[in-house]
């Protein structure tokens, strides 16, 4: 008899709860609905909610885990984001498959606050599709305790002396791109031989390699788990933090610039207000508590005057130009990612 | 023999609550890596309380888990029947077909419904999410419940009819009390399937509705916040407390067999 | 006859579910664009038979193997235990099997990640009593290692579901007919309990197959997989005929082998009882 109550109660409860769902799901409100799409962990939420408050409109936060997860998503269509956040190669991408808005610059005033440095990039170079969000350099973290040779270059990483201390991306576009540049050839190159004696070169090291890591390169690193590691700038200044034996370096070939970007897609049903938000985020003081909480370095010339005078003179968030000189940003391959995906299979099933 | 048994079932848990006990542990550390112990904190469990979209997650997360493990349970148990009373080649073609969803790479499954629910115009939230969990845990439900309608004896059904039962009531008194360890364990594979699923949830949801492991695999760019651990440890104390409470209710009115 | 009826919900849910989008993937499998439009194309499974991509999925399939034997060697005697008599709180150690399952994937992972690290839990209690630090990481165990903690539960539930419903008087018959706890194990309990073991092979070995977020994180990347392989086509080269010619050619191939193994199921059921 008890089981029986308890039976019909939990029915009850579910369709309690259905009807619940239903309701606030219909629970239509005359606010504009803005929908962002973000990396995860990526703003510092309480800048929404700021937003919300201040323009009156209600914003409903999204996050995805990579650039291709975000592509696949949108280009599928039935879903209507308003804002989205990819990065530079992803970005030219989606301009030449036209799933972009073009943005209407009068209507973010605060772009005057980005650095002339970080406009006309190559994916966009008449600033017409995307405002810088968040930017840095790709390099190598290494132990000051393990490594006791000058690192500068990425010839390290083929050293015998660290063999099995190594840790390299699991990331086709990272790993290829930084061998080519050691080669001395352009991170974008279409080019098959180069792109062949790159992989001859990754297959030699592949003995040496501990690991191929993804994001929990980090906290190997931390941990002290290995001496030496291919890692983004904005994830080594938490790292450094984390352990002060660890030091990053971008090497004299030149590296990747990477820019992720607040771009609205055609999908969306609100421009104006997403303008409104991308402006807002563009705000010296909203930028700057973004990458105060994120960590990543930030584009916005003013904002950069309230961080920490420690933090910018320490190369590894802000370097010099001298030192991005050689460094490019990424360019969308097209079908010559098929060579890439290729060469990597073979090299990790050599 | 007693302690042998004893001993081997103390490994096999110390082997699946070793990893349980490091995240756990790891919702008290002071720093935000795992690699480095920063001191004890509880920072991580206010942080917690104050996250919004780790909140609505958690209840996008409960919720799905807990309609499309009940639902995919309905659907499976009747079509398990159904699929056990077929002729030999409609049994092999029917289960052939129920072997997909298992055997496709979740990649596949998010990407083709993905394109379903696109083709048929379909706004994807939180039905398309609810009906791709509910179509991935069915085969799990049915391959539970199978072997216990081959287990069964057949002929107990018919008596039953032939004593004058109703084709339902046979079901209920007859058939449902022999395979309910089938159906309870079809329950918590979907279940369990359902809470952990990120690949085909991404793919299958839309703005606004997001499950757990949505937010922590996208989060693993910037490194997966501590939070997440400090909601684990609370999910994993309270699911004890309740297995206990369960347990104690369900041993004072013994006498009743165990169904599972 | 009538009664197989009540599948037809499943068959509806079924069809449109599980079949129309295993047909889009074979057209995509078929298919590619060019500039006259979409055609008809073998080249995607041509692509497939290079000796790269073939022992990508031996792989695959070697790993879910080994994955697969030992969940059932580990999981069998654990069903065991939890279905004999002396365990009154039965039903909360079988779900307590299960419950590890419910963290987040992710996390359970990282957390092998600091057992099996070279400065991690296991090297450190190993060190404290002054033995050498061991590499457990970053090789095919450490892969299996994951696989069979995550799949576990689902050897052991389907079997323990089965031993706890086989009849008790059936057992006690053969010991007042003299047998030993051996015939009566392997006479028994093993073949009226196969209907368990064959459906928690079934749902230990299919998903392991594609399984691959565990052989990057605890194979360091180093093993390729057939899944992750089709992931990257997906995902991330788009190369969607490629993708999905792979998931074909697999799913293929594992039906057949498990057709391969319900015939010999069908043959123990025929005769191995008495």
């Amino acid at each position: 008899m008890k089981q029986k109550l308890n039976a019909k109660l939990s029915l009850l409860v579910i369709v309690s709860t259905l009807l619940v769902l239903l309701l606030t799901a219909c629970g239509q409100s005359d606010r504009v609905t803005l929908k962002v799409f973000n990396w995860g962990d990526y703003m510092d939420t309480s800048i929404i909610a700021d937003f919300e408050k201040e323009y009156n409109i209600k914003v409903i936060y999204s996050t995805f885990a990579t650039n291709e997860d975000m592509y696949v998503s949108l280009k599928s269509g039935g879903n209507s984001y308003d804002v989205a956040f990819p990065s530079d190669y992803m970005i030219s991408r989606m301009i030449n498959e036209d799933m972009l808005h073009t943005i209407d610059m009068n209507n973010i005033p605060n772009y005057k606050y980005i650095d002339d440095k970080f406009k006309n990039l190559p994916f966009d170079s008449n600033n017409e599709y995307s405002v810088p969000y968040l930017w840095g350099t790709l390099g190598i973290v290494y132990n000051k305790t393990m490594v006791d040779d000058p690192v500068d270059s990425w010839e390290i990483l083929w050293n015998e002396k660290y063999s099995k201390q190594i840790l390299m991306l699991d990331s086709q576009r990272d790993s290829i791109g930084i061998t080519l540049k050691m080669l001395g050839y352009s991170m974008n190159t279409k080019e098959e031989d180069q792109l062949e004696e790159a992989k001859q070169k990754l297959i030699e090291q592949k003995p040496l390699v501990l690991a191929y890591v993804g994001d929990e390169v980090k906290d190997k690193m931390v941990g002290g788990e290995a001496a030496l590691a291919v890692v983004w700038s904005g994830d080594a200044v938490a790292m450094k933090w984390e352990n002060p034996d660890l030091e990053y370096v971008i090497p004299k070939e030149g590296s990747n610039l990477w820019f992720d970007s607040a771009v609205i897609p055609k999908s969306s049903k609100h421009k104006k207000e997403a303008e409104m938000f991308i402006n807002y985020l563009s705000e010296p003081e909203v930028a700057f508590r973004n990458t105060d909480y994120i960590g990543y370095s930030t584009p916005n010339k003013e904002t950069m005057g309230m961080l920490d005078q420690e933090l910018i003179e320490d190369s590894t968030a802000y370097p010099s130009d001298a030192e991005i000189e050689n460094c490019e940003v990424f360019e969308d391959l097209s079908d010559t990612l098929q060579i890439y995906d290729r060469i990597w299979t073979e090299i990790k099933s050599s | 023999m007693r302690f042998l048994k004893r001993f081997y079932l103390g490994l096999i848990f110390l082997f699946l609550y070793a990893p349980i006990l490091i995240l756990m542990v790891f919702s008290f550390n002071d720093s935000k890596s795992r690699g480095n112990w920063g001191g004890f904190t509880l920072r991580w469990y206010a942080e917690l309380f104050r996250d919004r979209e780790i909140m609505s997650a958690l209840y996008y997360t409960i919720v799905i888990a807990i309609l499309s493990a009940l639902i995919a349970t309905a659907i499976g148990m009747v079509a398990a029947l159904g699929i056990h009373n077929m002729n030999r080649f409609g049994k092999g073609l029917v289960i052939n077909i129920t072997y997909l969803p298992m055997l496709n790479p979740d990649i596949v499954t998010g990407i083709s419904l993905m394109i379903l629910f696109v083709f048929v115009n379909m706004e994807r939230g939180f039905i398309s999410l609810l009906i791709a969990h509910i179509t991935f845990n069915i085969p799990y439900v049915i391959f539970s419940i199978m072997p216990k309608l081959k287990q069964m004896n057949q002929h107990l059904y018919e008596a039953a009819l032939d004593l004058g039962a109703t084709p339902f009531y046979a079901f209920r008194k007859v058939i449902l009390p022999e395979i309910m360890p089938g159906v309870i364990t079809g329950l918590i594979f979907a279940f369990t399937l359902s809470i952990d699923d990120f690949v085909i949830s991404y793919f299958t949801t839309g703005a606004g509705v997001s499950n757990l492991s949505i937010v922590i695999h996208s989060m693993a760019r910037r490194g997966i916040n501590p939070t997440i651990n400090a909601l684990s440890t609370l999910m994993f104390i309270t699911v004890l407390l309740l297995l206990i409470i369960v347990n104690k209710r369900t041993a004072n009115n013994s006498g009743k067999e165990n169904v599972i | 006859m009538k009664k197989s009826m009540i599948a037809y919900p499943y068959l509806v849910w079924m069809i449109i579910f599980i079949l129309v989008p295993l047909l889009l993937i074979v057209f995509y499998g078929f298919t590619k664009t060019t500039d006259q439009g979409i055609v008809f194309t073998l080249d995607h499974f041509k692509r497939f038979f290079e000796p790269i991509y073939i022992m990508v999925l031996l792989r695959s399939l070697y790993l879910a193997l080994i994955c697969t034997v030992i969940c059932l060697l580990l999981g069998y005697p654990l069903s065991l235990i939890l279905a004999s008599k002396e365990y009154r709180h039965k039903r909360v150690l079988v779900l307590l099997v299960v419950i590890p399952m419910w963290m987040n994937f992710l996390l359970r992972t990282y957390a092998w990640l600091t057992l099996l690290e070279k400065n991690g839990v296991i090297n450190t209690f190993i060190s404290f009593f002054g033995l050498p630090k061991m590499e457990l990481l970053y090789n095919q165990g450490a892969v299996v290692l994951g696989m069979v903690y995550n799949f576990l539960p689902f050897m052991v539930l389907p079997i323990y579901s089965v031993l706890i419903k086989i009849d008790k008087s059936i057992i006690e018959a053969a010991e007042d007919l003299g047998a030993d706890s051996k015939t009566i194990f392997g006479k028994i309990i093993l073949p009226l309990s196969l209907p368990g073991i064959v459906s928690g092979i079934t749902m230990v070995y299919m998903p392991a197959v594609t399984t691959f977020v565990i052989s990057r994180l605890l194979g360091g990347g180093q093993f390729t997989l057939i899944g992750n392989l089709i992931e990257q086509q997906f995902v991330y080269t788009g190369e969607w005929g490629f993708g999905s010619a792979l998931s074909i050619v697999m799913m293929i191939l594992i039906l057949f082998s498990m057709a391969i193994m319900s015939r010999y199921e069908k043959e123990r059921e025929g005769g191995g009882l008495f």
